[in-house]
């Protein structure tokens, strides 16, 4: 069980490895964003400091939705998908294997970033370790939800925004949740519990999630 | 190709359905479209029929009988459409899940069209009671919109349904739409009790609950008013998805013989 795991971590890994711009791209997207928001709003430093925590959530938000069109389709594209499926290992194993690679990919690097883009929000530490840890709880919840719409749309017509229109409203716990502990005043009570009902979602989205994932999968695939 | 073989997998599944239901209980008999076809055009005149006169009623009851509200004046009286609407909108998404997952389930076609039916009903709840809410809010809390936590998840339940049928109007194969949908829709019906907690508890975080209280219980005039129209848009609610329904089976089963008969005896 482990072993299939291992390896689909290990072959997606390599293959989003082999193709870093792509990365990159939802990367450069997320600071991109990050940065077109002051631009927009004026440099007010007041302003800026409490709208960061939603507008980097927002932004890794989107940078997520956006980088899910990469997380069957080209195993769909080549049919390694339907060898996935006809293995004899469980597909929702499988599934989970290339969600944490995809999230490792896409996921974490935001993660990283973000105490970086909080710098430029003039965030004090405190607010900044507080939006990290949002994000390290959020954003895998993102990618396991985001899977069912990749699932879902495989091989549709007009996949990307069909996806975003799925996924952004099934998504909205996790944004509020995770702004709510990143935004709320340090040593606030409720930033702890909003960090705990995070906690909460991501769990309940890694136990549903990959089922509902294949469940999708085999539907797109029959 | 494709669509030669969508019609084998049709017609192989009205075999199943048939012989599952002249084998099993008699109400089973239409879960098979085509005892369901006449049925449902049966029903549909009363069932509009039944919308009128209660709609009649309730809003004679509403905008004639019941007096005006001692703190909202007139304004109240939007309450007869807008509490029927989302109430409707929020039932409709949860009988569309139920009827996805039994299509899901058993396989059975009719059921995935029931569930493809409601979803525009259910949207078009979602958005009048949206609109009628609005036209409340403006001269009761002198705005259209206030990001109140219901406001905000009635919202996000609107995007849920475009969610839905979006998804269904990109899929070409119907086979496939109908469980890709199911699959969406029980997601998103697990998932709307976190969004509606979520969005509450996000909305008391940011501010208090004084736009949400209401004023003194109703009278009872005005309380028999909202369940008259709220029966009366059940009744146009089910006999506008029927109406629907009935297009869509047309339209999946254009290829099977009763279709075209009907088509004959329809053109007679």
């Amino acid at each position: 069980m482990l072993t299939v795991l291992l390896r689909i971590l290990r072959r997606d890994l390599l293959l989003a490895w082999r193709r870093r711009a792509d990365v990159a791209g939802s990367l450069a997207f997320f600071v991109i964003v990050c940065t077109l928001f002051p631009l927009g709003v004026g440099p007010e430093p007041a302003l800026l400091r409490s709208m960061a925590p939603g507008i980097l959530w927002v932004a890794a938000l989107l940078a997520s939705t956006l980088a899910l069109n990469r997380l069957f389709a080209h195993d769909h594209a080549d049919g390694t998908l339907e060898q996935m499926a006809l293995s004899s290992a469980p597909l929702p194993l499988i599934v989970a294997g290339k969600v944490a690679a995809h999230w490792l990919v896409s996921g974490l690097p935001l993660v990283l970033l973000a105490p970086a883009l909080a710098l430029q929000f003039d965030l004090g530490s405190e607010a900044a370790g507080a939006l990290t840890w949002s994000l390290l709880l959020g954003t895998p919840a993102l990618s396991l939800l985001g899977a069912v719409g990749a699932a879902l749309t495989l091989g549709a017509r007009g996949g990307g925004v069909l996806l975003s229109l799925l996924v952004l409203p099934l998504s909205v716990p996790v944004l509020i949740f995770g702004a709510g502990a990143a935004g709320a005043e340090p040593g606030d009570a409720t930033a702890a519990a909003s960090l705990l009902l995070l906690g909460g979602l991501l769990t309940a989205a890694l136990a549903l999630g990959p089922w509902a994932t294949s469940a999708a999968l085999r539907i797109a695939l029959e | 190709m494709t669509h030669l073989e969508g019609t084998t997998v049709s017609a192989s599944h009205t075999l199943h359905t048939v012989r599952h239901a002249g084998g099993g209980k008699r109400w089973l008999r239409y879960a098979a479209p085509q005892s369901f076809f006449p049925l449902a055009g049966r029903a549909i005149p009363w069932l509009l029929g039944a919308a009128l006169l209660l709609a009649a009623v309730g809003l004679y009851l509403g905008l004639v009988a019941a007096p005006p509200d001692r703190q909202q004046g007139d304004a109240y009286r939007i309450i007869f459409v807008h509490v029927p609407a989302a109430w409707l909108s929020m039932v409709i998404y949860v009988a569309m899940a139920i009827w996805a997952g039994v299509g899901l389930v058993f396989n059975t076609r009719l059921s995935s069209m029931m569930a493809s039916a409601l979803a525009p009903t259910g949207a078009m709840f979602t958005v009048l009671a949206l609109w009628t809410g609005a036209l409340w809010g403006r001269p009761t809390w002198g705005a259209w919109w206030v990001w109140d936590a219901r406001l905000t998840s009635e919202l996000l339940l609107l995007f849920l349904y475009l969610g839905f049928m979006a998804l269904q109007a990109a899929l070409d194969d119907s086979r496939r739409a109908d469980r890709a949908g199911a699959v969406l829709a029980l997601v998103g019906v697990v998932n709307v009790p976190v969004i509606y907690f979520s969005v509450q508890w996000w909305n008391t975080l940011h501010q208090g609950s004084s736009l949400s209280a209401r004023g003194a219980s109703m009278a009872p005039v005005m309380l028999h008013g909202m369940l008259v129209m709220t029966l009366a848009l059940w009744a146009y609610a089910i006999a506008a998805v029927l109406q629907r329904l009935r297009c869509i089976v047309l339209e999946r089963e254009r290829h099977t013989d009763w279709v075209r008969q009907f088509y004959v005896e329809s053109k007679r």
